[in-house]
């Protein structure tokens, strides 16, 4: 008979609050942010590390929460869809999606929008093949990516409200 | 008076929901009380049900366990034809067959319980190819393997095979194609007998929903209601497939007594759910020397899966687009939708149109090669011109202008500069470049009489807050419809975007406008909406509370006027038929659409010899809409549309290993990601249509026709290679590209 692994206590930050939970190790942070934290703006979209719709910056890199033991995001600093904007103030990358047209569905848009701010983070005014590229591991059936790749060179314009939320 | 909407991008309604997080998709909500449910099926294509056993090691009695017999009503979830049961209890025709569902608090069990269920099953002989089931090497449906069939005769054929001086014959096919919508199907429902039954999910067709559970339930239709949760895209996926999965999740919630969630993993939704029907064309086509059709003869087949479902529809819709935007006076289209047992195949964007299209686009290339024309010559000489007729005999009595399509498209890609460049540089280069177009129209709105049938119904009321509601079946599943029925009827009444409220597709409160398919919902119901805004206003006029001329808080007040010294202020409007619109459905012959959207696309290719990867790398999208209501809305559906078909003609590839899908998966199944997809230049030309709102026509599935024959047509161009079949994988063009090597020694 296996041993059934018990849950553990785990302390993180999550948008900028301490949070605690019991999970067990192995759970997917994507389950944990879902179901524990109530954050249902990460999506699930293949559950394998392929389509992005489950994105979140975590200690600032961009990763796949479906592919992210829980047991790793002890004393991790986590960063959701729902901790992008600032109180009513969007971030500058969202109000670019939403002049630009850069969501449709809006099930890839979480995630598409993370990667966004990971890749501005990055690179303040990122050229064609970096925003392809960042945007690479982000899959979006709607838009043919064109309105997504205006929207985040918009939101690197200085017309652009200066990004909220970042650190 | 508030300025104008139609014409202009304003902000999408539900767009800051979207790019915050906040909007909830089924998954997203849980209900008290709520248990999870899965569904166990067939593992093999086809057979006899001897028995299902119960596996050890799990806590049966916790679950709530339902098969065939526990259906109140009918066992089937029927589109069009009674032949798809819920459950099999007898007969498996497909190797993703439901046969057993299961309901449990805890989704980890529930999934060891599901691996836990073993279906005992006689395996009958299966049919896994158009030509096996058109051979009936074994009879699987009905009496001859065969859904429906169509006929469409025009001139005298048979005659007209004199007359022509070169006859040219080819044979086309595509394969199947995954919807791959980012959100997997789901829904939760609550039933008891007393209350009935409501669904929450991920759905186009609320009314689809709703017809299938009135029957599986024997309920009267009022003890049945539909909602359609936020929605993470559909392309057709979502039109027939939630009936199924809805009815799986009502019958556990009616026999657990609690609401039941099924919301399906990626491998599922991927494996069960229906996807793009494969196709086999063959053309003969007669021409004379200086490029006149003479005669087209075309034989259309798709594979439609194991039961009808859609696949009559789709076969009328690929028919009657398979002899393309040419003028030809004698053709003949003989069509049929075969059975085989791979799970059905379903509406999936252009419906049928891409593959007939694909075809004749292909077959026109080398049409005018076996003339020595130039392909863009042979095709302006046989363009469908204004008074002219179409296959099925219908006189366009619009302004059509291809010649002029074609013209921008090639001035904006530079074709003719480009041909000739690459022409010269690709001899002696490892990746050689091409270019190639395809032209072609889709028609808007059901198929012949259907409209007519459906008979949609759109409601307006004002609200006491002085809002304006609409009230409609119609699904938002990202294309707009929020946002574009609220600037239809912004317009009519001259009022500003806020004062409009879409109300949720709730069949317990909307009437029912149609199904969300068939490039309809703003071209159609769009029309109803503007329809129902300006009987709201007529009746503010007749009471004599408002004057033509308003501003926005007349109106405001005139709408809490009236609600206070009169009662509710409702209006309705129901669809009308076009005058002067006749179609045939014995002949199959009329007028098989109110209108249709006109485009040429041009592709530039680069094919690598070393790698044999072929990658896209430009596309210019030319097309005359009517008059676009939303700029950025308009171009996202042309560019998504456009994204998806160089998926269709390049990567997709469903590999089917007797009849189930062996890549579920988004790792092997590949769509093009950001770093595939080249830029997609989008033009408008703008020709109001008459019954349209504002003179829109519908679009939604216009881009999905024309991109994979003008991306093959692109790689003719830069490798010599006549490809007639899609998905041109790498593999694909590597035993082409060997084979022609090897051919020349």
């Amino acid at each position: 008979m296996v041993e059934i692994v018990s849950k553990i206590g785990i302390e993180c930050m999550v948008n900028g609050k301490l949070s605690r939970f019991h999970a067990y190790p192995i759970a997917r942070l994507l389950d944990v942010l879902r179901e524990e934290l109530k954050l249902t703006g990460t999506k699930e979209g293949c559950g394998e590390g392929e389509c992005g719709a489950c994105a979140v910056l975590m200690n600032g890199a961009i990763v796949n929460s479906c592919l992210v033991p829980a047991i790793e995001t002890d004393g991790a600093d986590i960063r959701t869809i729902e901790g992008i904007a600032t109180g009513a103030q969007l971030h500058a990358v969202q109000e670019a999606f939403l002049e630009c047209g850069g969501a449709q569905c809006g099930m890839c848009t979480p995630g598409m929008v993370i990667a966004a701010v990971a890749l501005i983070e990055r690179h303040p005014h990122p050229g064609d093949a970096e925003i392809r590229e960042g945007l690479a591991g982000n899959l979006c059936r709607c838009t043919g990516y064109q309105k997504i790749f205006a929207a985040v060179v918009r939101a690197c314009e200085p017309a652009a409200r200066p990004h909220s939320g970042k650190r | 008076m508030e300025e104008k909407k139609i014409g202009h991008s304003v902000i999408r309604k539900e767009g800051r929901d979207k790019v915050t997080g906040r909007a909830q998709y089924v998954d997203d909500l849980a209900f008290r009380g709520m248990i999870h449910g899965v569904t166990v099926r067939s593992n093999i294509a086809r057979g006899r049900i001897r028995g299902v056993r119960y596996g050890g090691g799990i806590p049966w009695s916790e679950f709530t366990i339902v098969t065939a017999k526990d259906i109140p009503g009918k066992n089937e979830i029927a589109a069009i034809a009674h032949d798809q049961p819920c459950l099999a209890d007898q007969f498996i025709n497909h190797p993703e067959e439901p046969i057993v569902l299961l309901a449990h608090p805890d989704k980890y069990l529930l999934e060891e319980a599901r691996r836990a269920v073993q279906i005992d099953v006689d395996p009958l002989p299966a049919i896994f190819s158009i030509e096996d089931s058109l051979a009936k090497r074994a009879i699987i449906s009905g009496e001859d393997n065969v859904f429906k069939s169509y006929h469409v005769e025009k001139g005298d054929v048979d005659a007209a095979w004199a007359r022509a001086d070169v006859i040219v014959e080819g044979e086309f096919r595509t394969g199947s194609q995954e919807h791959l919508y980012i959100e997997n199907q789901g829904m939760i429902a609550a039933a008891n007998p007393r209350e009935g039954v409501t669904v929450w999910g991920s759905l186009q067709c609320p009314y689809y929903v709703h017809k299938a559970l009135v029957a599986l339930f024997g309920l009267p239709p009022e003890k049945i209601r539909v909602i359609q949760t936020e929605t993470g895209g559909g392309f057709g996926g979502k039109e027939e497939y939630p009936s199924m999965i809805a009815a799986h999740a009502a019958l556990l919630a009616w026999k657990s007594g609690k609401p039941v969630k099924i919301v399906y993993d990626r491998a599922e939704d991927m494996v069960a759910t229906t996807k793009r029907h494969p196709s086999r064309t063959r053309h003969r086509t007669g021409v004379t020397r200086d490029g006149k059709l003479v005669a087209m003869d075309i034989d259309f087949v798709i594979d439609g899966g194991a039961y009808a479902t859609l696949s009559s529809v789709v076969l009328s819709r690929g028919t009657i687009h398979a002899a393309g935007p040419y003028f030809c006076p004698n053709v003949r289209i003989h069509s049929q939708a075969v059975a085989t047992n791979a799970p059905p195949h379903g509406a999936f964007r252009g419906f049928g149109a891409p593959q007939s299209i694909f075809a004749i686009e292909r077959h026109f290339d080398q049409v005018a090669r076996a003339i020595n024309l130039a392909p863009e010559e042979f095709r302006r000489r046989n363009f469908l011109r204004k008074n002219q007729t179409t296959a099925t005999g219908q006189v366009l009595h619009e302004e059509v202008d291809l010649n002029g399509l074609l013209d921008r498209a090639f001035k904006e890609s530079d074709y003719q500069a480009k041909r000739e460049r690459f022409a010269r540089e690709n001899p002696g280069a490892s990746i050689k470049r091409g270019i190639g177009f395809s032209s072609f129209m889709h028609g808007a709105g059901f198929t012949g009489s259907g409209e007519v049938t459906l008979a949609s119904i759109v409601e307006m009321e004002a609200t006491p807050e002085g809002c304006v509601r609409i009230l409609a079946a119609s699904t938002e599943i990202g294309q707009g419809t929020n946002t574009i029925f609220s600037q239809i009827a912004a317009d009519a009444l001259g009022i500003g975007l806020d004062r409009i409220e879409v109300a949720r597709p709730d069949t317990g409160s909307v009437p029912n406008s149609g199904p969300t398919v068939a490039s309809r919902t703003s071209m159609v119901v769009g029309k109803l909406v503007e329809a129902a805004a300006l009987g709201l206003k007529r009746t503010l006029l007749d009471s004599g509370l408002l004057c033509e001329a308003c501003t926005e808080d007349e109106f405001v007040r005139a709408c809490r006027r009236y609600i206070e010294t009169r009662g509710p202020l409702r209006s309705r409007s129901q669809y009308e038929q076009p005058p002067g619109l006749h179609w045939d459905d014995a002949t199959f012959s009329g007028d098989a659409y109110g209108t249709y959207a006109w485009a040429v696309y041009v592709a530039e290719v680069a094919v690598d010899t070393i790698t044999f990867e072929a990658r896209v790398t430009d596309f210019v999208a030319v097309q005359e809409v009517g008059k676009v209501i939303h700029p950025i809305f308009a171009a996202g559906q042309i560019e998504g549309g456009v994204a998806q078909a160089i998926g269709m003609a390049l990567y997709e590839n469903v590999v089917w290993h007797e009849g189930r899908m062996a890549n579920g998966q988004m790792t092997n199944y590949i769509m093009p990601t950001a770093a595939d997809i080249p830029p997609i230049r989008v033009f408008f030309e703008e020709q109001p249509y008459a019954f349209g709102p504002g003179g829109a026509k519908g679009i939604g599935e216009l881009p999905m026709d024309g991109p994979a024959p003008a991306i093959l047509n692109a790689i003719e161009n830069a490798t010599g290679i006549c490809l007639r079949e899609i998905p041109a994988t790498p593999e694909v063009l590597m035993e082409a590209m060997t084979e022609k090597a090897g051919a020349r020694g």
